[in-house]
């Protein structure tokens, strides 16, 4: 079971300026995850993807998530 | 024992490395195109489908050492794994989100005059 609050956090410490929305899919431990960073600007979205894997691993790597479904963009710039 | 694992190992690497390397576009997937054994891998042939992509495919399941090697070479945890131009692109995520964008078409060269 993983605790959301947790994760959003560390998303956010792991990438400063960045904004994590997280919602449970089902079981606690099917998730998703909506990551704006501005560390993401410029770079191809599997960087993007493992940049935020690399935030969580130890979650994934202790069962708390069993499977996080991402989706990752740079803050629009206006 | 070991020495025997290790060059088994070592020869799936090159496997993969030769795949990934003969073909612009090239998917290692659960199961095959024809019959995928898992939704995520089942997605990304449907787009590489939809889009009329000529495409290489290797299932996964019949050894498992072919997705260890693959994902400790690719450095990327789960199936699919999609390459283009010798490089990983991304799993069903990444795939189905740059389909939706329009980044993945040019990619691969669909709709490019041929």
């Amino acid at each position: 079971m993983a605790d959301l609050a947790e994760l959003k956090s560390l998303i956010e410490t792991a990438l400063p300026g960045a904004s994590a929305t997280l919602i449970d899919q089902g079981g606690g431990d099917h998730l998703a995850a909506e990551v704006v960073a501005p560390q993401f600007a410029g770079v191809p979205r599997l960087a993007q993807h493992r940049m935020v894997y690399a935030a969580v691993q130890h979650r994934i790597d202790d069962g708390s998530i069993h499977a996080l479904a991402l989706r990752t963009r740079a803050p629009e710039t206006t | 024992m070991s020495d025997t694992l290790s060059l088994s190992e070592v020869e799936i690497l090159e496997q993969i490395k030769s795949e990934v390397g003969s073909h612009k576009v090239f998917l290692y997937m659960k199961g095959t195109p024809d019959m995928p054994r898992c939704g995520f891998s089942n997605q990304v042939v449907q787009i590489l489908n939809h889009l009329g992509v000529d495409y290489g495919a290797r299932d996964i399941l019949p050894d498992p050492r072919l997705r260890q090697v693959l994902s400790a070479w690719s450095e990327w945890p789960t199936i699919p794994q999609l390459f283009v131009d010798g490089q990983l692109v991304g799993g069903c995520d990444i795939v189905t989100e740059m389909y939706q964008v329009g980044e993945l078409q040019p990619m691969v060269g669909a709709g490019a005059a041929s």
